[in-house]
């Protein structure tokens, strides 16, 4: 089926090799962490996971969000979902290859990174994560090609592929809980250090990645043959509103057990956060900027005239991706780390190189993200053509 | 010699299967299969000690310059290197204020002369520690001798888990050569030096109590620092715990710290 | 479909990719590097063995400092004791460099023929006296 990527138009081809180019600069400057080491980012021993953690945590939730797709449309023979089950599965690929390259940029000595399998550790979530992590990849290759394939070939999926997708969906709420279970099993970061922590990754995964395909069902009707459907974007417009609702509400569950408390370890962090501590409050305007994206988001997709305009849907599901990325990409993991245990406060910011090394790795999202739609897209539109 | 390759590849198949993780064990053991055995021991001079503890007398300590020659001693004989640039900084023990080391028993009004004394913090080595239950590689694991939570540097991945894990900020990365900031020579050329991009801490001074010798800390401090066996009622540490009130950082966390402090 | 064409000229460049080493030195006439000699100290000569017979430490030293490596680190023990009884520290700056303390000559001309990074001396200090070279 790969050939159906090789067959494109001009721009198709200008924007793949644009990201290559993209891919290339990352590459580069990833030789030169190899080299100099991770000094070349911001993260010090204070703030010892930054950017690449952050956007690995927010990936995982992307890829999450996929099943909620495949869940209505296996589960509940929610029928409308058929067409686009396979922009989930995929976009949960990509998302997955990210995540797995954040990890192997941020290790110390990725040449060692096998260790985790040489010597299994079960008492750590990591080793966890990372079986996770890829069995879910694994899943989502079997059943998106498989049942591509089978589509292409106009015949009903084979039998065996049935369980595995049931299987997905417990999988794809487990990576994102144990990705959560890396942070609230630790004690002394109180910012962390929550039950709710997990259901709210959840909540925002279930926003975010539906919210992201909303908007790639929009590009691609638009630039394609295929067009993914207009109550299928409802349904996932819907998906979206409830799950930021839920997600703000968890948000501010979490405000309440700090802020009713008083418990100072639990309030410092979310302080630093939204008012700044000791002086230092780098984070303010973003963390403000996350919260009024968020809310904006609420009020165009709950509104069911500003939901069902497609305009309007689709810049509240821009607005709500960046929010989320907000929060999680750069709140989630700084604030958990500001102040530091013993109560000092360092701040961290992303430096140029850890930018550009991320931005090469999203790059490498998109290239996988652009072949995998580029195929689906081709199958959908022979056979529906 | 052929049978030592053929079962050197058994070994590579077994370890490329991930299913053992430890060939090397066996590998000189066939050499000595026929004859006397090789073996490894402990060494002669060995201190042991079922839980190896540390009780700091803080009273002991008024100014900066006098917790220096610890300090020094400490990260002299283990080539800590030292970084102008903050970020990079790596650190073994170190001087902090009463708030940073006890943020939790940090009253409001507390005796002067206790708050404006400076308190030595170094690895804590926990007898829960949450360092190791993060590891994913076992780079960081405690030692069932004697209690030490050591680093394996060989092992480490540098994933930094074990930093988000620790309450207490004991640890520090390699986040460039750390030859960088050592002075060619300064550096101990009896103890190693280490890689960049693996994570470091205090070990109690392994390498010194196998020789029958006290933590650099402990030697330097003048009696100030007490060390021993948290688990013999006769030790030293034991009689200073009984007669002194001690406190530990964060204990509410349960990671049972092993360094106890004289207020 | 005429794939075929296609399919042997992707076989042939990469039989000829594979093969260009072997053909570049029958062109070339090129000889296989001389076997490395490596140069053993008076301090080494005089202790006529090593911590193991020499045929051992020459195939598998590697297995022998991985084992000493795990038993040092990991379980405390710092001592080996060989079959004939004699024991040394388990160090390779202070028990191996100490005999060997030239590894220009030892470690590293069969490393280099053998074209292995070991990095061992990024840590370990390769001559723990200090003596000049
Ligand atoms: S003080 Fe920190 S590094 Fe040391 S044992 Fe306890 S948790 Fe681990
Ligand atoms: S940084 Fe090293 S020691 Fe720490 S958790 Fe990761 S592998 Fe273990």
């Amino acid at each position: 089926m790969l050939e159906l990527a090789l067959k494109g138009s001009k721009s198709y081809w200008t924007w793949v090799v644009a990201l290559l180019g993209v891919i290339g600069v990352g590459f580069l400057l990833y030789l030169g962490q190899l080299q100099i080491g991770l000094g070349i980012t911001g993260m010090s021993r204070d703030v010892s996971w930054g950017f690449y953690i952050a956007n690995f945590t927010y990936l995982v939730g992307v890829a999450a969000g996929g099943v909620m797709v495949v869940l209505p449309y296996y589960l509940h023979d929610y029928k409308a979902y058929g067409k686009v089950t396979i922009l989930g599965e995929f976009l949960a690929i990509a998302a997955l290859i990210m995540c797995l390259l954040f990890i192997i940029v941020d290790l110390g000595q990725p040449m060692r990174g096998l260790n985790v399998l040489l010597y299994p550790t079960t008492n750590s979530v990591l080793f966890y994560d990372a079986l996770v992590l890829n069995g879910y990849l694994l899943i989502n290759l079997v059943v998106g090609w498989n049942v591509l394939e089978a589509e292409r070939n106009g015949v009903h999926y084979q039998k065996w592929l049935k369980p595995i997708i049931y299987l997905s969906i417990p999988f794809a709420v487990s990576i994102h809980t144990v990705t959560a279970f890396l942070y609230s099993g630790l004690p002394g970061r109180g910012f962390w250090l929550t039950a709710i922590l997990a259901p709210r990754f959840l909540s925002s995964a279930f926003a975010a990645g539906p919210a992201l395909l909303v908007l790639l069902c929009l590009f691609i009707r638009k630039t394609t043959k295929f067009d993914p459907g207009k109550e299928q974007i409802q349904s996932l417009g819907l998906t979206v509103a409830y799950a930021i609702c839920i997600n703000v509400f968890f948000f501010l569950c979490e405000i309440f057990v700090a802020f009713y408390s008083q418990i100072p370890e639990h309030m410092d962090h979310i302080k630093y956060l939204f008012v700044g501590l000791h002086g230092h409050n780098a984070l303010v305007p973003f963390m403000w900027t996350s919260m009024g994206l968020m809310v904006i988001g609420i009020i165009l997709t709950v509104n069911p005239i500003t939901r069902k305009n497609e305009t309007t849907l689709a810049v509240a599901c821009a607005l709500i991706i960046a929010g989320t990325w907000i929060d999680k990409g750069l709140g989630m993991i700084s604030g958990g780390f500001v102040p530091n245990p013993l109560h000092e406060v360092n701040e961290y910011a992303p430096t140029l190189p850890e930018i550009g090394i991320t931005v090469g790795v999203y790059a490498i999202g998109a290239l996988v993200l652009t072949i995998l739609y580029k195929m689906a897209v081709s199958v959908k539109e022979e056979v529906h053509g | 010699m052929k049978s030592s390759r053929r079962r050197f590849m058994k070994l590579a198949g077994i370890a490329a299967l991930g299913l053992g993780a430890q060939p090397a064990i066996k590998a000189i053991a066939p050499a000595a299969g026929n004859g006397p055995q090789t073996q490894f021991s402990q060494g002669p001079n060995v201190l042991t000690a079922r839980q190896w503890a540390m009780v700091i007398d803080t009273r002991r300590f008024k100014t900066t310059e006098d917790l220096e020659p610890m300090i020094e001693a400490c990260h002299k004989l283990h080539n800590v290197p030292h970084f102008e640039e903050k970020n990079h900084e790596i650190k073994w023990i170190w001087e902090t204020h009463f708030h940073n080391a006890f943020p939790d028993s940090a009253n409001r009004f507390i005796s002067e002369e206790a708050e404006h004394r400076p308190y030595l913090v170094l690895c804590n080595h926990c007898q829960n520690p949450p360092c190791v239950r993060a590891c994913p590689t076992k780079a960081t694991f405690k030692r069932d001798s004697d209690g030490v939570v050591m680093m394996d540097m060989h092992r480490c991945i540098g994933c930094r888990f074990c930093m988000a894990a620790c309450p207490y900020g004991s640890r520090s990365f390699n986040f460039v050569e750390p030859l960088k900031g050592l002075v060619e020579k300064e550096i101990n050329l009896k103890y190693p030096r280490r890689m960049k991009g693996v994570v470091e801490k205090c070990t109690f001074c392994v390498e010194r109590l196998a020789e029958g010798q006290m933590p650099a800390c402990v030697e330097a401090s003048g009696g100030a620092i007490v060390f021993g066996d948290l688990e013999d009622p006769e030790s030293e540490v034991r009689q200073v715990l009984r007669e002194n009130f001690t406190i530990r950082r964060k204990q509410s966390l349960g990671t049972e710290p092993c360094v106890y402090y004289i207020v | 479909m005429n794939d075929k064409k296609w399919i042997v000229l992707g076989l042939l460049i990469f039989m000829a990719l594979f093969l260009s080493p072997f053909l570049y030195n029958v062109v070339t006439g090129a000889k296989a590097a001389p076997m490395p000699e490596v140069v053993l100290t008076e301090k080494a000569k005089a202790a006529k063995q090593c911590v193991m017979p020499t045929e051992f430490m020459r195939t598998e030293h590697m297995q022998l400092l991985d084992e000493w490596r795990l038993k040092v680190v990991r379980s405390g023990l710092r001592d080996f004791t060989n079959t004939e009884g004699k024991t040394f520290n388990m160090s390779l700056s202070n028990t191996c460099m100490d005999c060997h303390s030239n590894k220009a000559d030892f470690c590293d001309r069969c490393h280099n023929y053998a074209s292995v990074k070991p990095y061992c001396w990024d840590c370990h200090i390769d001559n723990p006296q200090g003596e000049t070279k």
